[in-house]
């Protein structure tokens, strides 16, 4: 991207939470970076809009020019991680992975290939699994990030966490993280009815210790005590 | 490298038709691999996640429907919600990736990328579908026939979007299979698909992974065409299996790549066409036992 290009320029604005409150409801950035590319144009700024929470970078009625990050700069991303509201600055090309380790600090999520084949960067988001390497913050706007740093509530481990203990379903631990957001996942969806079906739905996470004997009998052990819970 | 973010399909196809250097991004289960290594810089990238219109398919009113898929519904929705209209492509996405990347990969990335790997090309080939591509100057319908130009290589104009792929719905068996050296998550060695359309007494085959384009096996289908003894009951000969098998093979162009070696990708086909000819024709004769 060149430099010179003409672009448009930055606009501060602040946006009032829908509501008025920092409430789970009231998601939205109270302040935000917005560049509108309108060809040649000068500086526009783009009036909030108002409506559901995260809708970052609505735009005035009716303007149906595209909204832009400039090449270099950086966008205010509003992110649910764990249940806590987030906000990180990043440049467009950040994965959402890079933005939790690196922005938030919350290195309980793993990088090991960076393109989608190992599955250690597994989170939730919107409840759905998806590798945060393969995702960019900026696209994940006003999302709700679950990592494994928010499954336990305080000193009580997750299901998921305490089967994996249980049947000693890692060595490094590396891939673990991965594994169990991705066991939720998986028992969520109900694809625990056989060995065959846990291994086959859990393919996308790559073990290099090989416990994968262990992870498939932490994932049923934790489908059935779900099961009776819920029963 | 830019970021656009439009939110409806007018937006989209206006940056577009500004930015044609602009990489579109809906799963980016390709792009960002691209990304993160750097193997790719893009000038601007067009995120399509925002685009409610790419997201949603719709069934056409006539009585032999068509599915209209949006480019940016994700593979799981595909399997999950078309798997009885569009059995064919339920299966290919079902071997894609993981769950993980079947949660966010889409056709329409697919067709972007047109790797001759990509697995719901041959599905598309056989079904009969056409890609829908929209610009600022207008709307076309271009067959997957006529899609796929070369190493990942398509259609597109450089202001054009894939917009939505346009599937008649099963009329009869379809099948898809794919090589790959373990059980999940790999780029197939070679891939095939089969649709039967017992209403014309006919059948499409076609190869993915073994040429430069995923292609139609048209002098197979020709063959099943004149030799699928359509009225009668019981099984497949073995004599036309193997035949069919061969046609299919003779089709390929492929080449030795780390996944496999042409000798192989042929004769894996082979093996593979027949396989699927056996399932669907068994398939075929439970569903009409009346004419069998
Ligand atoms: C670990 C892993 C495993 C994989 N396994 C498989 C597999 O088994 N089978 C398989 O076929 N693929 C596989 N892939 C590749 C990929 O998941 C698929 O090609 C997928 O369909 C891409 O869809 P996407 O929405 O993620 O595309 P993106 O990455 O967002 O885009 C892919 C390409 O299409 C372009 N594009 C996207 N949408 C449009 C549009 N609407 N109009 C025009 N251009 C567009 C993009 O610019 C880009 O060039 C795998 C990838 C990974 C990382
Ligand atoms: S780091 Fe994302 S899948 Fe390996
Ligand atoms: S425990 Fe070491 S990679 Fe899985």
């Amino acid at each position: 991207m060149r430099s010179d290009e003409p672009m448009g320029g930055f606009a501060d604005d602040a946006l009032v939470p829908a509501d008025g409150e920092h409430g789970a409801e009231a998601f939205m950035p109270t302040r935000r970076t917005v560049l509108v590319s309108a060809g040649a144009a000068a500086a526009v700024t783009v009036a909030a809009g108002k409506g559901a929470g995260g809708a970052a970078w609505a735009s005035a009625a009716g303007d149906t020019r595209v909204r832009t990050v400039g090449a270099g700069e950086s966008v205010e991303v509003a992110l649910s991680v764990n249940g806590q509201r987030r906000t990180v600055t990043v440049e467009p090309r950040v994965t959402l992975l890079d933005a939790l380790r690196e922005r938030l600090g919350l290195t309980g999520t793993k990088k090991g290939c960076d393109r989608g084949e190992c599955g250690a960067c597994t989170v939730l988001v919107g409840g759905e699994r998806i590798k945060s390497c393969l995702t960019l913050a900026v696209m994940r706007q006003g999302a709700e990030v679950t990592t494994v740093e928010g499954l336990a509530s305080g000193d009580e481990l997750h299901p998921v966490q305490e089967a994996f203990i249980r049947h000693d379903a890692f060595q490094c631990g590396g891939c673990t993280p991965g594994q169990i957001m991705s066991a939720v996942a998986c028992i969520d969806e109900g694809h625990t009815g056989s060995d065959a079906e846990i291994r086959e739905w859990m393919s996308g996470n790559l073990c290099r210790c090989a416990a994968y004997q262990n992870i498939v009998a932490a994932v049923q052990d934790a489908a059935d005590a779900g099961k009776k819970v819920r029963r | 490298m830019d970021f656009l973010r439009p939110t409806t399909l007018d937006e989209a196809l206006a940056a577009k038709a500004e930015r044609p250097g602009a990489v579109p991004i809906a799963g980016g289960t390709d792009v960002m691999v691209e990304l993160n290594f750097d193997h790719r810089r893009p000038e601007a990238l067009l995120d399509l996640t925002g685009v409610g219109e790419l997201a949603e398919w719709s069934r056409s009113s006539g009585s032999d429907g068509e599915i209209r898929l949006g480019a940016g519904v994700p593979y799981t929705r595909v399997i999950t919600e078309l798997g009885g209209r569009l059995p064919g492509l339920a299966m290919a996405s079902r071997t894609v990736g993981s769950p993980q990347i079947r949660n966010r990969g889409t056709v329409g990335g697919n067709l972007g990328s047109a790797s001759p790997a990509g697995d719901t090309h041959p599905v598309l080939l056989v079904t009969g579908a056409r890609v829908e591509v929209a610009s600022v100057r207008g709307t076309r319908l271009i067959p997957a026939t006529e899609f796929y130009t070369g190493v990942k290589r398509n259609a597109l104009a450089p202001d054009e979007l894939v917009t939505a792929v346009h599937l008649p719905e099963a009329t009869g068996p379809q099948q898809f299979a794919k090589v790959g050296t373990r059980n999940a998550m790999v780029i197939a060695v070679c891939s095939f698909a089969l649709a039967l359309d017992p209403d014309r007494a006919a059948a499409r085959a076609a190869i993915g992974s073994a040429a430069p384009t995923p292609r139609r096996a048209v002098a197979a289908e020709r063959f099943l065409a004149e030799e699928l003894p359509w009225g009668t009951p019981g099984p497949l000969r073995d004599s036309l299996k193997r035949r069919f098998g061969e046609l299919v093979a003779e089709a390929t162009e492929p080449i030795d790549d780390v996944r496999g070696t042409a000798a192989y990708r042929r004769h894996a086909l082979a093996v593979l066409a027949r396989r699927t000819l056996t399932w669907a024709w068994n398939d075929q004769q439970e569903r009409s036992p009346s004419c069998a």
